[in-house]
């Protein structure tokens, strides 16, 4: 518990200056432009926009700038700033089979209808320090293909589906629970984990990804396709009564398949992790499906033995504002907490020697 | 006649309206065909950039006249994704929209929806949306929204085209030994 104090008004006006100084950097330098941050620093906005659950570019960049860089702050700005808005309606669901394609990859099927796009990824590049960008050489113009690809791509999972070896997504017509207007309760369905998961921190996604593999849970992935591209989002706004397209977000969809043994009630085949996401965020997009998939383990009978199969432990801890906010707290005045205990341990300290003499006494 | 900042009640004013309207105002969205394209330009009007609204407005000569109903004001809608792409729906996050609606001095109504955080732009396409239903779809058909589509057309080729040049044809080897 932490207790209202009073004071400190000067000190903490200073200190606000001081990070506006901060932030400022040495000013015989250009200041960054909020547009400059939102073309050049994409995957930092991405990742913003993702952990504020906000779909916004340029709130997002603006955010990175005021925050200095600290994604985790700059979420958390964004996620205040969401508050403020009210909120209009749902979206359809967005087609991602529809999805304007930048990239789309499968590690599981080499020919595959639509192929192989490989779009920008760091996944080919030799990771050594780029000393031309010191100087601001600009790049090559981009090749462009003879023709686009394909405006529609099946997903990599349907030709197991079609074979019976991956199961169908149900779709009960039910709306799905929203974690913006109810509490997170237990045992939540699975549309309200991917929810969380989809705002949730990506090292803490990452993480948990990763001890699946391991062997925490352990989920014998694939990565049977991961995509990224733009998709239209359509409302039904109530004085048109029709669905209308209020423009594109670019969004990451992961399909992982993962190897399941079957139980007493389904035959052995393959089970299905999801992963989606606002940008282009595959780390994050695969950490995801990875959990989503590990999450299922009530559903699927398996036996919940690792941090990544509990769901109680992964949704409680996935959301980086939450967390940091509980960590950070920590850093308030606790001076009459901590006053408290230092008085009982001294109490306790003081009826231990107390005892420890009379036992001496009772020896002797 | 009071402006009630409501989609419900929008209705109300519609309904009000509706009998004072002149039949010429509103020709195209009572049929399947006009929904159709009322539905086709408001796509395209969310994606136009905001000068190219006031260009085509500014070309309009008598310049319009408008009346906002609500708005421009900016909210959020709520972006649903699905289950392995194609089963139940699921919130996935909030997108900044901005939505605004206008009346025509002979009664006709526009609405718009647009992403981001542009009122001005909201309110232009709005105000297209309501002239587009008028006697002068025809000019803002040509003018704006034909020219608008293709533009927007070829912007979305060109992105699929770059990727494309980044397809790869794997090519299993042989194995050795």
């Amino acid at each position: 518990m932490y207790v209202a104090v009073k004071g400190g008004e000067a000190a903490i006006e200073a200190s606000r200056a001081l990070l506006a100084d901060a932030r400022r950097g040495d000013r015989t330098l250009p200041q960054i432009e909020v547009a400059q941050i939102e073309q050049q620093l994409g995957l930092a906005v991405d990742r913003v926009m993702g952990e504020a659950s906000l779909y916004d570019r340029e709130l997002a960049a603006l955010a990175i700038k005021q925050a200095q860089g600290d994604l985790q702050e700059a979420a958390f700005l964004l996620r205040a700033f969401r508050t403020t808005l009210p909120r209009f309606g749902v979206s359809l669901p967005i087609e991602t089979a529809r999805m304007t394609i930048a990239r789309r990859i499968s590690a599981t099927y080499k020919d595959l209808p639509g192929g192989q796009v490989l779009g920008p990824t760091f996944d080919y590049t030799h990771r050594l320090l780029d000393f031309g960008l010191l100087c601001n050489e600009e790049p090559p113009p981009t090749p462009v293909g003879d023709g686009p690809v394909d405006a529609e791509m099946p997903r990599a999972t349907a030709a197991l589906e079609a074979e019976g070896l991956l199961a169908r997504e149900d779709d009960d017509g039910r709306p799905p629970p929203d974690l913006t207007r109810e509490p997170l309760m237990f045992p939540a369905p699975r549309a309200l984990r991917l929810q969380a998961l989809a705002r949730g921190d990506e090292g803490f996604l990452l993480a948990m990804g990763y001890s699946t593999q391991r062997g925490y849970g352990g989920t014998h992935p694939f990565a049977a396709e991961i995509r990224f591209g733009t998709v239209a989002v359509e409302i039904v706004p109530e004085e048109l009564g029709f669905a209308i397209e209020v423009g594109d977000v670019a969004v990451t969809e992961c399909q992982m398949v993962n190897q399941f043994k079957g139980s007493k009630t389904k035959p052995p085949q393959f089970t299905r992790g999801y992963g989606l996401v606002f940008g282009h965020a595959e780390r994050r997009a695969m950490g995801m499906a990875l959990v989503d998939r590990a999450l299922q383990a009530r559903e699927l009978g398996e036996d919940i033995v690792a941090p990544a199969q509990d769901e109680e432990f992964v949704l409680s801890h996935v959301d980086n504002v939450e967390a940091s906010g509980f960590v950070q707290h920590l850093k308030l005045p606790h001076y009459v907490d901590f006053q408290s205990e230092l008085e009982l341990i001294r109490a306790l300290r003081a009826e231990a020697a107390g005892r420890a003499e009379t036992s001496c006494k009772a020896a002797e | 006649m009071p402006i009630v900042r409501m989609c419900r009640g929008l209705y109300l004013i519609e309904g009000s309206t509706l009998h004072i309207m002149s039949p010429a105002c509103h020709p195209r969205t009572t049929s399947p065909n006009g929904l159709a394209q009322r539905r086709l330009w408001l796509g395209v009007l969310a994606r136009t950039p905001r000068h190219t609204l006031e260009a085509a407005i500014s070309a309009l000569d008598p310049a319009p006249a408008w009346r906002r109903l609500r708005g421009p004001e900016t909210g959020m809608i709520m972006v649903r994704g699905r289950l392995g792409g194609d089963g139940a729906p699921f919130n996935l996050g909030e997108m900044t929209v901005t939505r605004c609606s206008v009346t025509l001095p002979c009664g006709t109504i526009g609405h718009a929806y647009v992403a981001g955080r542009d009122l001005r732009r909201a309110e232009l396409a709005a105000l297209c949306d309501g002239l587009l239903q008028t006697s002068l779809f025809a000019l803002l058909k040509a003018a704006l929204i034909e020219p608008e589509q293709r533009r927007q057309a070829a912007q979305r080729e060109e992105r699929l085209r770059r990727s494309a040049a980044t397809r790869v044809d794997f090519q299993t080897l042989v194995r050795m030994g």
